[in-house]
């Protein structure tokens, strides 16, 4: 019979899942805690303002310099690139396979974006040394094909089938009903498209923008490899930049435990950490308002 | 007559759309296919079976598929009990309060939070503080934060797909919920619990920022002995062979050959999880709730 | 699920009270019913689903519950196994007691509540196993161990439950490859194996056609012989074919409890008349 042990039992399981399950939350609050303290030191002796309005990155100059200003521009200028290609490839491969594909090649185009947005950054970021960067550097005629340009347009390639899947999500969850209204009041399928499907997936699509900007934020190899790695502010794509994340990258091998230099890169990663925490905020707010206005057609 | 623009306007649109998302696919095709053909020339038996030689210059990759071969078992070992345990008391337990929220807000910015800052932490913790330095065990548990999101996320979404019904016909038999969780909802969902890590094994395989200070090496002359190792991996060693090799024209190559075994790896990965997951679904429509 | 105790101690059964002035509520005092229902109210988050019900449900017999969708009957019957606990946001104040036992004492588990009354859904739902496995799981969970004993239990309810002579010979087959009013008879198998003293049907032919439904009426009708039956329907018909008792339940309230002869040839209520000759619902 069903009895005091069962009970026991069914209570330790529950505090054991539950235990399990504040794993998120401890590693979560373990990356914040250590940022902070990892780079507590820097913030001490240059001031956080300071920091991220100087504009001079020479951390093994005597004395050194820690500006973050140019490593952000870096970053900014890298991420405006890579939306302005994934953004229209990605929308557009959405309502192709959402809308326009047929039901058989919807079946087979799914898995096939997945499958794209699997492949690793690295093999994205060596296809750019041994291709793109070397065409790029004999289209313009440049002294090097490294620079913001090049490190854009992969990262744009590389982020179209993460916000293709994404807004291809959202355009599904679009319930029929509502495209069958327009239908009925004579609308062709582009109309209903513009008027109907995209406006009511709006805030979704918004979303797969928002989660594609933090992921090519965030993305290290590709700019490692091809940003040039110049810590200049500059307007120009064909100049190299250091985008943040490549900067961690690249010099925290060098960088000595416990000197200024380690402590500013963990600085580094704290403004990333911050930036791709209010982009992931901003992204659940709209997707829980989405939910909302679609109710649970799902 | 505004019938026929309409039709028209509609269908130059419909076309662009279609040319912009031909192209799209054509580009990433490009890329995979310009690998593939420079790579297919390097890839041979020994080229995978050997050790590297004359200082990366010639010889396999042998110990690089080896060492993320580990780093991915160690990591799916360290992610996935938690993961799994966590998407069942999300979705099976967790009252609807603050602490559940919380775990699920934690986990969607986890799964924001960029690779390099992970290898950062691993840094910090792993490497440093707990003593393990760069090692297989630091990646591994580091690369385990990293797909620990994925795990969770993919585990949640396949015990919601289980009709509340079977949940109801369980418990309504005097069934606890551990009971129906472990005899009638896990049971269920292990195709895709098993999609899910197939997942997380295809994002380890293919990470490369997570493990740059944590474990990996460009070059080692043993393959690794223990946890406590440093090791070769397969996206370091693409990396490393194109940024720090000393001789491009011998090192390239064997850099097409590495992508091309990579790429392969994720490939297959990925496709087996689709795989699972669709012959899951199909077998699921027939229940039809 | 949230309990509003209005009576802490364990309710005196004998002193409530009903207030029926008009005798709607035709309660039969000279027989002991298995499950007593006195002020049951119910609120799913912070509307009120069931207002003051009071009734008996009597041993051996079959009690219908009708009334139009949304009159709170599949909510009713939810609570006298407690599968409402699983509602978020809901409470209950009054008393429910299975032959004198509060079913809302803590002692009392649900689970254990849940052996002794079960459940038949609207929608045949076998778990995705074999046949045989479907009804040994409910075996094995509730202790029962020597494989020969759950296989004896299984072969009787599956008889019971009128479904042995058309799957005996595929019992390892899985249970979806039954037709749904299988199915169904499946989840009756399911459900008596492990002996319970109550069935609740939750509309159980609502997704069957009518061939498959007159079966399930007629092993109704048989299964009362050993257990006490509830049935939702939402099919008037089928109340007055298969009960002994019909509760009539409108936005929340039970209208009318009496004999089904009574209520269908006689109803005191002039909702109850509306209702069953087919002016709304």
């Amino acid at each position: 019979m069903k009895g005091k042990g069962e009970k026991f039992r069914e209570k330790l399981i529950e505090y054991i899942l539950f235990a399990l399950s504040l794993s998120a939350i401890i590693f979560l609050a373990g990356i914040v805690l250590t940022l902070l303290k990892e780079a507590a030191p820097a913030f001490r002796d240059t001031g956080f303002l300071n920091m991220i309005v100087s504009k001079d990155w020479y951390p093994t100059y005597e004395p050194p310099d820690f500006g973050m200003l140019p490593l952000i521009a870096g970053s900014f200028m890298v991420t405006a690139i890579a939306l302005m290609v994934s953004v229209p490839l990605g929308l557009c491969s959405a309502v192709y396979i959402s809308e326009l594909a047929g039901k058989k090649e919807k079946i087979l185009l799914k898995p096939f974006i997945e499958l794209l947005s699997s492949i690793p950054s690295v093999v994205y970021g060596f296809w750019g040394i041994v291709f793109l960067a070397p065409a790029i550097q004999r289209h313009f005629d440049l002294s090097s094909g490294y620079c913001a340009l090049t490190a854009g347009i992969v990262l744009g390639i590389m982020s179209s089938p993460i916000i293709a899947s994404l807004s291809e999500d959202a355009l599904n969850c679009v319930p029929r009903s509502f495209k069958e209204a327009s239908f009925a009041m004579g609308a062709d399928r582009l109309e209903t498209l513009i008027n109907v499907t995209i406006p009511a997936a709006a805030s979704g699509i918004i979303t797969s923008i928002i989660l594609g900007t933090g992921r090519i934020i965030g993305e290290t190899m590709v700019v490692l490899m091809l940003s040039g790695g110049a810590a200049i502010i500059t307007l120009s794509p064909m100049e190299p930049v250091r985008p943040m994340t490549s900067a961690i990258a690249a010099e925290m091998g060098e960088a000595a435990f416990q000197t200024p230099h380690y402590h500013s890169l963990f600085a580094i990663a704290i403004i990333l950490f911050i930036i791709t925490f209010i982009l992931n905020m901003a992204a659940e707010k709209l997707a829980g308002k989405y939910r909302l206005k679609l109710g649970s057609h799902r | 007559m505004k019938m026929q623009a309409k039709s028209l306007r509609q269908y130059a649109a419909f076309l662009m759309v279609r040319a912009v998302f031909l192209f799209t696919s054509f580009i990433l095709l490009l890329i995979t296919g310009f690998l593939l053909l420079k790579g297919a020339k390097v890839l041979s038996f020994d080229f995978i079976f050997k050790m590297p030689e004359n200082s990366m210059t010639a010889g396999g990759i042998f110990p690089a598929i080896l060492g993320t071969f580990y780093l991915v078992v160690m990591s799916i070992i360290f992610s996935a009990i938690p993961g799994i345990a966590c998407a069942i008391y999300l979705n099976e337990y967790g009252p609807k309060g603050w602490i559940s929220t919380m775990i699920r807000t934690s986990i969607n910015n986890l799964s924001g939070v960029p690779s390099i800052v992970f290898g950062l932490f691993g840094l910090a913790v792993f490497v440093k503080k707990l003593g393990f330095g760069v090692s297989i065990l630091s990646g591994s548990l580091t690369l385990s934060i990293v797909i620990l999101p994925v795990i969770i996320s993919s585990t949640r979404e396949a015990l919601m797909a289980i009709p509340q019904s079977m949940r109801e016909a369980s418990m309504a038999l005097g069934a606890t919920k551990w009971e129906t969780v472990w005899n009638i909802i896990l049971p269920q969902a292990t195709p895709s619990i098993l999609t899910a890590i197939i997942i997380g094994i295809g994002r380890a395989a293919g990470e490369t920022a997570p493990i740059l200070f944590t474990a990996a090496v460009f070059y080692s002359k043993e393959l690794p002995r223990s946890i406590f190792s440093e090791v070769m991996a397969l996206p370091y060693h693409i990396y490393a062979l194109v940024t720090e090799g000393t001789a491009p024209q011998s090192q390239i190559p064997i850099a097409y050959g590495a992508s091309i075994v990579l790429l392969f790896l994720v490939i297959i990965i990925s496709l087996s999880a689709i795989y699972i997951r669709q012959k899951h679904r199909s077998a699921y429509a027939k229940i039809g709730h | 699920m949230l309990r509003l105790d209005t009576n802490k101690n364990k309710p005196d059964f004998s002193s409530t009270e009903i207030r029926d002035p008009l005798n709607r509520v035709h309660i039969d005092v000279s027989q002991q019913p298995k499950i007593r229902v006195r002020n049951l109210d119910f609120y799913y988050d912070e509307n009120q689903t069931l207002k003051k019900i009071n009734m008996d449900i009597y041993e051996k017999k079959v009690t219908a519950i009708i009334g139009p969708s949304g009159c709170g009957k599949s909510t009713f019957i939810r609570i006298l196994n407690r599968m409402s606990d699983f509602a978020a946001s809901s409470k209950v104040r009054g008393e429910i007691s299975l032959e004198r036992r509060d079913i809302f004492d803590p002692e009392f588990s649900p689970v254990e509540l849940r052996k002794r009354v079960g459940m038949v859904f609207q929608k045949p739902n076998p778990f995705p196993k074999s046949i045989f496995e479907n009804i040994a799981y409910g075996l094995r969970i509730n202790g029962v161990k020597n494989s020969h004993e759950i296989e004896q239990r299984a072969v009787k309810s599956l008889k019971r439950a009128a479904l042995y002579e058309e799957v005996k010979d595929r019992l390892k087959e899985s249970a979806l490859s039954l037709s749904g009013g299988q199915q169904q008879r499946l989840c009756i198998a399911r459900c008596i194996a492990i002996e319970p003293e109550v069935i609740l049907f939750d509309e159980p032919c609502a997704s069957l056609d009518p061939i498959s439904t007159a079966k399930i009426e007629e092993l109704i009708l048989e299964l009362k012989k050993y257990y006490t039956i509830v049935i939702v329907t939402h099919n008037m018909q089928q109340a007055l074919r298969v009960s002994d008792y019909t509760a009539f339940f409108l936005m929340g309230e039970l209208i009318e409890f009496n004999e089904t002869k009574k209520v269908f040839e006689n109803p005191s209520d002039k909702r109850t008349e509306d209702y069953i000759t087919g002016r709304f619902g």
